[in-house]
């Protein structure tokens, strides 16, 4: 993909000029630098961003069906420049176990870039009937790199009507935010998003 | 410390079956354990762990919070109308703090 080539070009350009420019460009294009942004930061191997970016943008695509992927167990086994806490890894194991992730279907809002990390707006939902034999009964908020990587599971029943919540975060450092919901049929959906952060929340020192 | 007055927003009237939107603002500080105080010592955590929508007895939403929630804590969610009746909202913290709060929903 000649995509792929010419995305680090403009990275560099914005990352030089800084990040005003970055939020006019299309969703899957700022994923992508973004994404680039940190590679950069890090000076990864071109392959390894070649396929960082690719997962991004298959990612922000929209599939046709509920497709099953392990990407996310990909993903967390990549040895990504974000690579998450140990505390991440066991409250993610603990949650999702040895279920299938719906990659499609659960959406997270984040900003791509966060002057304060200590106040961070969020909005998370899932499309679902939500109804008695099938509603959205938890969505879990998780950070990969907080000092506690539950921030927030949030609970739905059949009369919440609807399973999306919004509310407000700390981000201790730029990281990958996940959400994972569970439905009543015990289906799990994920949804991810990388936020760059000024200054970090959570007080820590 | 118990968590101050809080703001709630949601439709004085609504139809029944309509799904309304429930803001939800209060005053804390969600301290989140981690910080040390001028004396090297660790301040201890005190957040609202949990916040619960209850519409006539029956569970709309709970959320469980951890300290990686922002301070004055503010929660949208929402309620599947299902007749006029009172919805509760209850905020707990670590220091046993609970606020319950009670707002009426009338129908069209």
């Amino acid at each position: 993909m000649n995509a792929k080539v010419e995305v680090p070009a403009k990275v560099r350009k914005a990352v030089e000029f800084g990040s005003a420019g970055m939020g006019e460009k299309p969703i899957v294009t700022t994923a992508a630098n973004t994404l680039f942004d940190c590679i950069d930061r890090r000076t990864l191997l071109v392959a390894t961003c070649a396929a960082a970016v690719s997962n991004a943008l298959v990612s922000g695509k929209t599939f046709a069906g509920g497709v099953v992927s392990d990407r996310a167990a990909a993903a967390l086994a990549n040895p990504t420049p974000l690579t998450p806490t140990p505390q991440f890894e066991k409250a993610f194991a603990d949650i999702v176990g040895n279920a299938a992730l719906v990659e499609d279907g659960l959406s997270l809002e984040l900003p791509e870039e966060a002057e304060n990390g200590n106040i961070v707006p969020y909005r998370v939902g899932v499309e679902s009937p939500m109804t008695p034999e099938d509603h959205v009964t938890r969505v879990h908020l998780l950070s990969t790199q907080n000092p506690q990587a539950r921030v927030a599971t949030f609970h739905f029943t059949p009369l919440s009507g609807q399973a999306a919540v919004q509310g407000r975060m700390r981000l201790a450092k730029t990281q990958e935010v996940i959400a994972v919901a569970v439905t009543s049929a015990n289906v799990h959906f994920i949804a991810r998003q990388i936020v760059h952060v000024g200054i970090g929340g959570c007080g820590e020192g | 410390m118990s968590p101050s007055k809080p703001r709630v927003r949601l439709p004085e009237t609504a139809a029944v079956g309509e799904v309304i939107e429930i803001r939800a603002l209060i005053t804390h500080v969600m301290e989140t354990g981690n910080r040390t105080d001028a004396e090297g010592r660790r301040v201890a955590r005190n957040i609202i762990h949990t916040v619960t929508a209850h519409f006539e007895g029956e569970l709309v939403f709970k959320a469980e919070l951890g300290s990686g929630i922002s301070a004055n804590p503010f929660l949208a969610f929402h309620m599947r109308v299902p007749g006029p009746g009172e919805l509760r909202v209850a905020w707990h913290d670590d220091d046993g703090g609970i606020t319950i709060e009670r707002y009426t929903l009338n129908v069209e």
